[in-house]
Formats: structure tokens, sequence, C-alpha cells
């Protein structure tokens, strides 16, 4: 990949992004945070939660995939783009089953964190109460699909680091789900507490079993400093 | 495991040369044979064409026609599309689920017959109507319906039932179909005689550059409904890097209320086949692929026979027309019900053995496409412009039509009109003429590009129907003076819930909330703040969805809200001591007052 530097402004501010990067990893770079959910370091952009929406030249992008090119002018934190992240965000709490306060994911979540971090208290939208299911036949993972946000992170995690395809999503629509590869459960497959499959859900739709409360409420990561603190603390 | 399941399946794969890419063929093989994709056979199939379990269930599940359940031998698929349900299909559904015994997603007893419902087929212009496996049943009634299934219940395969005679060559043997054609306008470009051959031999006497130059002088638009400059396509495919190139013919005609297509692939396949040979030169492809819904699936044979002439002339396969190191070849992919695959990314995910989800953009298909190939993917009423382009010259296409929007434009209208069908007019074309010439003029409504389109009212008929104005793909649904237009809005947004592929968040989730708002409104529990709450949800999915269906989705209720809103105005009911409508006094009450065995001090009525 070229090192030609090419130069952007988030909200009016240059910054540098290296040719061939995408406005996300350009601004992550910079400690400029723009909020996600989907998106995870090291994975292919997934670009479904939509929670990264910028503006881009005017117009609607997502800056996991939209490659950055010299002179763009993007628009981040406004208050527009923060109302339509809070709307996507609310989408996602209604369209499943969350119950942060019970969840052991509660703290370390991401979906939690980025509703804190845009001041969302109570959703907007009407619960949609959908009816998912759960699978605890793996020895060491379990499964609760009520929390899934479908952000596509295990598919590709299995499918192109732990080269497995343990996970992909099968129906469309509202009915979308992640599957796993067996003609039933996931204790039939070959999933193993290593795989980085196991390591990457945003939520608490895929869990380690037996250390959920290793940590205490009150002293997980996003209890400590809001989600994007660390790079906001490099700017 | 069964030996003749495995045998089997071992077969339908080889015949696929066990090409993972080829998934769709694959599955929608063993669907036919078996009634269903069932977990055993997902296993097998993925053995054969190594992949895995999973990935075969993501295909069959995305795919209306695909199912892991089994089904009846024959399949009847009702269109409930809005059109239909103007035209009587709820006395067609009632009848046919009386005379069945079953009711909608269910099969009868003995496992032969499964009767279901599906949206628009491609058939408005003879509404209601129905598919039965791949046979056509158009204007259906609930005595013909009777009729059907007492001969399907005797054995009668769907192919020898009598439903009527078609015209031109929906009377040939390979289809044999009672689809009617209904080209009531015939226009200058794609319905006028041509002469065949002669595009694609002035196109081979060009270099690929100057065929480029010519569709781009012609100013020929994509006529899917985005609109992109024809020739500037061309452009990018042919100058992207990549080996293999690739043309690809979007035949997925799902919007509801559009048929144009049916039309084109029926009469006027010479024409789509030489266009798509003429692209081959122009951007150095050498395969062509014509992605087909699969409603369209009786209309298969006939075209696979149309293309073996054409081998048999030469005007496909190697050295095309004597030129040499010009070979071109085109095939056809079946669709298997999902409207999503209309959108050329989601096509192209299709067409290479994937569930139709969208891909990401960029890199746009010019770039990086059908199997991360350059690809140029055209409507298929854009192709046929290509081939009389090149027969008759740019200047000729420039001078019909209306200023920057160069050649006719073909229009399927049904829904409330006296003649339903298929009109080319040229561009320029006013609602007001079209709606004299169908036969509606006291329409109250026109909803102009189908319901990812937009809703417009009397005072907006001078509108023009071009590129600077209405745009459109070509689905025109009139709506009469009695009609419930909102009832249509709620009909499409449940469409739209049905198709949503749920890869993103926005259209996923919001097409639902969107929906039940309009509900909520429908039954008369509506507030005023609920249109401003359908404004800024509407408007928020179209701004944040990840492709063209989320970006239009909300537009029936949006323009609705925009050109009728004294309609849902007169639905709001006044809110009555501060209560919000939705809340039911009575009903929460209900219970407390059952179990003390009295009414309410407070609330007495």
């Amino acid at each position: 990949m070229s090192e030609k530097t090419v130069i952007i402004k988030i909200d009016g501010i240059e910054i540098k992004a290296k040719a061939g990067q995408t406005i996300m990893q350009a601004a992550d770079e910079a400690g400029v945070y723009i909020p996600r959910l989907c998106y995870l370091k090291d994975l292919t952009p997934h670009g479904s939660c939509r929670v990264c929406t910028v503006k881009v030249n005017g117009r609607y992008q997502t800056a996991c995939t939209e490659p950055a090119v010299d002179g763009m002018e993007v628009e981040n934190k406004t208050q527009e783009l923060e109302g339509l992240r809070r709307d996507i965000i609310d989408m996602l709490f209604v369209e499943g089953n969350h119950f942060c306060m019970f969840c052991e994911k509660s703290g370390n979540c991401d979906l939690q964190a980025e509703a804190y971090r845009l001041g969302i208290c109570a959703p907007k939208f009407p619960y949609l109460f959908p009816d998912r299911d759960i699978d605890g036949t793996h020895p060491d993972i379990f499964i609760d699909r009520n929390r899934c946000i479908l952000c596509g992170r295990c598919v590709n995690a299995s499918r192109d680091v732990d080269g497995k395809t343990v996970f992909e999503f099968v129906g469309r629509g509202s009915e979308k789900k992640v599957a796993v590869n067996a003609d039933a459960k996931l204790g039939d497959t070959n999933m193993a507490l290593t795989d980085k499959a196991a390591d990457v859900c945003p939520v608490g739709a895929i869990i380690k079993k037996r250390i959920g409360f290793a940590i205490p409420v009150g002293k997980r990561t996003y209890d400590q400093k809001p989600i994007g603190s660390e790079i906001e603390s490099k700017s | 495991m069964s030996d003749s399941l495995q045998k089997k399946i071992q077969e339908i794969c080889q015949s696929s040369n066990n090409d993972r890419a080829r998934m769709m063929d694959i599955v929608q093989s063993v669907q036919k044979e078996f009634g269903c994709v069932s977990s055993e056979a997902m296993n097998l199939i993925a053995k054969a064409t190594k992949s895995h379990h999973v990935e075969v269930e993501s295909v069959v599940s995305f795919y209306s026609f695909l199912s892991k359940e089994q089904k009846g031998k024959t399949v009847i698929r009702l269109c409930n599309d809005t059109v239909d349900r103007m035209k009587g299909c709820q006395e067609v559904a009632k009848a046919l689920s009386s005379e069945l015994g079953v009711k909608f997603g269910e099969t009868t007893s003995d496992g032969k017959i499964t009767l279901e419902y599906t949206p628009c087929i491609g058939m408005c212009d003879q509404a209601p109507a129905a598919l039965i496996n791949d046979v056509v049943a158009p204007n259906l009634t609930a005595e013909k319906v009777k009729e059907i299934v007492k001969n399907l219940k005797k054995g009668v395969d769907p192919s020898k039932l009598s439903l009527g005679k078609g015209d031109g060559n929906n009377t040939d043997s390979l289809i044999g179909a009672a689809v009617r054609n209904n080209v009531l306008k015939v226009g200058d470009v794609i319905f006028a005689d041509n002469d065949s051959g002669k595009g694609l031999e002035n196109a081979l006497a060009l270099k690929p550059e100057e065929v480029i130059d010519m569709i781009k002088v012609a100013k020929l638009r994509g006529r899917g409904g985005a609109g992109f400059p024809t020739g500037l396509k061309w452009q990018f495919t042919r100058s992207a890097r990549g080996e293999q190139k690739f043309v690809i013919c979007n035949a997925d005609e799902g919007e509801p209320g559009t048929f144009k297509d049916r039309v084109l692939l029926t009469e006027k396949f010479d024409l789509l086949f030489e266009g798509m040979t003429i692209a081959g030169y122009a951007i150095g492809a050498s395969t062509g692929i014509i992605y087909v819904r699969g409603e369209y699936a009786y209309l298969l044979k006939f075209l696979k026979s149309k293309l073996k002439e054409r081998y048999d002339q030469r005007l496909l396969g190697k050295n095309i027309k004597g030129k040499s190191g010009f070979n071109f070849d085109i095939r056809i992919q079946m669709g298997s019900g999902a409207y999503i695959c209309g959108e050329e990314s989601a096509l192209i995910s299709s067409c290479e053995g994937l569930r139709g989800d969208p891909k990401t953009r960029p890199p746009f298909p010019a770039q990086r496409g059908y199997l991360a190939s350059p690809t140029s993917v055209n409507n298929v009423e854009t192709i046929c412009s290509v081939t009389r382009i090149l027969e008759k010259g740019s200047d000729w296409f420039l001078s019909i039509g209306s200023t920057n929007s160069s050649g006719t434009k073909i229009l399927s209208i049904s829904g409330y009109c006296k003649r339903p069908g298929v009109y080319e007019y040229p561009f320029g074309i006013s609602i007001t003429d079209l709606l004299n010439d169908v036969g509606a003029e006291d329409a109250k409504a026109v909803l102009v590009g189908g319901p990812s389109g937009q809703f417009i009212g009397k005072n907006e008929f001078s509108r023009i129907i071009c590129y600077n104005d209405l745009g459109t793909g070509g689905s025109i649904v009139i709506f009469g003076p009695k009609c419930d237009l909102l009832k249509a809005v709620d009909e499409y947004m449940e469409f739209f819930v049905e198709e949503s592929c749920g890869y993103c968040t926005p259209c996923r989730a919001g097409n639902i909330l969107l929906k039940k708002k309009l509900e909520e409104i429908l039954e008369g529990n509506g507030e005023s703040a609920d249109l401003d709450y359908l404004q800024s949800l509407g408007e928020g999915i179209k701004k944040t969805s990840r492709c063209g269906l989320g970006q239009t989705s909300p537009n029936p209720i949006l323009t609705t809200l925009k050109n009728f809103k004294p309609l849902y105005e007169a639905l709001m009911k006044p809110q009555e001591k501060g209560m919000q409508p939705t809340f039911d006094i009575r009903a929460a009450l209900g219970d407390a007052e059952k179990a003390q065995m009295r009414k309410s001090v407070l609330y007495k009525n």
C-alpha cells in the first residue's frame, strides 16, 4: 500500500491519513472518535450497524468503509448525526431484548457504552419483543441471541481469522440471525474457547462461560471511562 | 442418510461442476427435486462444493422460493400485491383456501399442495394472478380457482391446466403461458421494428472505445431507476484493471407494479442478446449473465433455446461474426424470489451463489463486481436501447425524448385504469396525457416508480416523466377516487419489511417501526405528534441505510405525508382528558372491573 499522505477535514479540523485508509482508521489514529458498533480493528469492516454514519462532502457514508480521499470534508460530531446515531442505537435496543442491569456483559458492552455516550436514558421507540433463542450446548461458550445486534464480528472472525466458519447469517429482514455450522447447535461445531470469534462480540450475545462476574460491575472497562476515551486520549 | 438422496445431490452438484459460485443453481435444483433443501441435503451440498453447512443454509434461508421445510409437490403462490388486492385477490384467496382446506402458509394434509402468498409477480396488468410452481395463472376468479384446484387434486400437472390463452411468443410451445403481452403503445426505440443484427454489425466495425463514445453521445442513461449514464459505466468497467470482465443484465424487475421486462424477455430477446454482445465487445468482456427473477422461470426454456439459436448462427461463442478474437458467452442465472436482488450489488452476490446481500461500496461493481472482476450491470431496457443506438446512430436517439432525457421510456401501467399494459413513450410525457391514454382520467393518485418512487396527487399531474422531473424505473400504479390510499401505503410498507435483507439496522428495524406507527394511526390511535415521528424516522432511515432499498423504503409514507397530508389528519382523534390516544382506559380497567364486579367510579363509559 502506498504511503502517500492525504489530508481530510473532520468537523473542520485537518487530519492526515495514509492513502488507502478508511475515514475511521484515519480518525482513530488522529485521536478523533467516531462512534461505532460493528467495526472492530483487524476485521473486515461490515458496515451494517450504521452507527459510524458521517457526512462526506454532504453525503451520508459509513466511516468504517469509506476510503479517505484527499480534500474530503467530513462531518462527525453534529447534532444531526448524533441524532441519527441515537436512533440507530435505540432501534437495536428495542429490536432485541436488552436488560443491561442483569446482563453479565454490563460495563463491557459496546452497545450500552455507546448509548451512555450519546446520552440515551430510555428508548424512544416501542419494544418489538422478538422471540429469539439461546444455545448453551457448548461446554465453554454460550449464545444468547436476545442480545445479538447482527454486527457480523463473530461471522468475520471465525471465517477470516480462525478459518472455521462456525457462524453465518441465515434468514433475512427481521428473521435474520446468526446460525452455527451444524444441523442444530453450537456444541456440534468445532468452536474453541481460544477462537477469535469467542472474543469479539460487542454485546452479551456470545459469552464465555464461568467468567461472567470475575470483574465486578463498577470496575469494568466502560465503568471507568466512556467508550472512545482511549482514542480521544491520543489527540 | 438415504443413498438416493446422496446420489441425486452429487449428480446435481456435479452438473454445476461442484462450483460453489453456482450455489443458486444447485439449491434450486435440489428444491425442485425434493420439495425442500433439508439439513441433510445441506451437508451433502457443502461437502460436494467444499463449503460449509451454514453457508448453504444462509443461501437457502434468504430466498422465498427455497425452503428447509418440506413443501408440496405443487406450490401455489397467490400474488397479494396492492394491484391484485384492487382486482379482488381476497376472493380468490378465500376460494383457494376453502377448496384446498388449508390456510396460507400451509400444505394440504396429503402433503401434495402448498398454499402461499407472494408479493408482486410481474402480472399486475392481468391481476389477480398466481404462480402454480413455475406456471403463471393470470386473471383469476373464485370460479377459475375451483376448477384449478379440482384438477390439481386429480393429479393434473400444472403445465397442463387450462388457464386461458396468451399472445405473441407466449403461445410458443416452450412457453405455453396464458400470459398476455398487453403492449398498448409502440414507441420508436424498443418496440418498433428493428433491423436485427445491424447494431452488432455496426459495433464490430468500430473500435470498442468508439462504441462507448456512441452511447455517450446518445446520452443513454440507465432505465432501472437510478439513471446513471450508461456510456460512463461502460468506460469505467473497460478501463478498470482486471483480466476478466463481465456484463450482467438485470432482469430482476421486482418493483411492485412493473412488468415491462417480462414483455421484453418474451418478445425482444434478440434486441437484448444483441445489446449484451455489443456491451461485451465495448467493455472487453467475454461473459454475459442475465439475472432473471425467479417469477419468470416460465420463460427459461424459451430463452435458452433462443440463446442456442444465436450460438448456431455464430452470434455468440468464439470469433463472433467472423471477428477474430471476439468471444462472448451468455448464461442465464435464475433468481429465487428476493426483491433486494434487483439492487445491482445484491444481484452480483446472488450470481456468485451467495445470499442476496448488497455489497459495501466503494469499490463499485465497475471496479470490483462479479467474482471480484470489473462488471457492468445494466437494465434490460437499457441494453435493448444500446442495440438500437448502434443500429440507427446517436443523433437519431438524441432526437427522441426531451432535454437531458433522450430516447423512450417503457412504462408498466396498472391499477385503476381501463387499459392496463405496457406503453412506450418518448421521455417528456405528462401524467395527465398518460392517464388519458390508459383510461383513468379521474384518478386520485399515481404512484410513479413503484413504492420506492413517489405518490403524487392531482395538482402534480402536469409533471412529466424524464430524468429531470419524474424519474422512474417504469412502474406506474394508478389509484381511483374511491381507493384507500393509506391502506395501500401500509401494504407497501409490509412489502419493504418483508423484503429488507436485514443487513443494516435502519432498514431492518426502522421499517418495522414505521409500519407499527402507521398501523396505530390507521386504527385511529394516532396523535398529531405521530406525523412528525413518521417524518423524522423515515428521513433517518433514508439517510443511514446501506443500499437503495432502505434509502427509498420510507417513500410511500413520506410522499403521502407530503402530498396527501389531510388523509392522515382526518384519522387523528381529539385527545381526551390529557390521555394519549393509544391508551385505552376501558381495556386497562377491564380486568379490575371484572374482579370487583362493578364499573369504575371515575370512568363510567
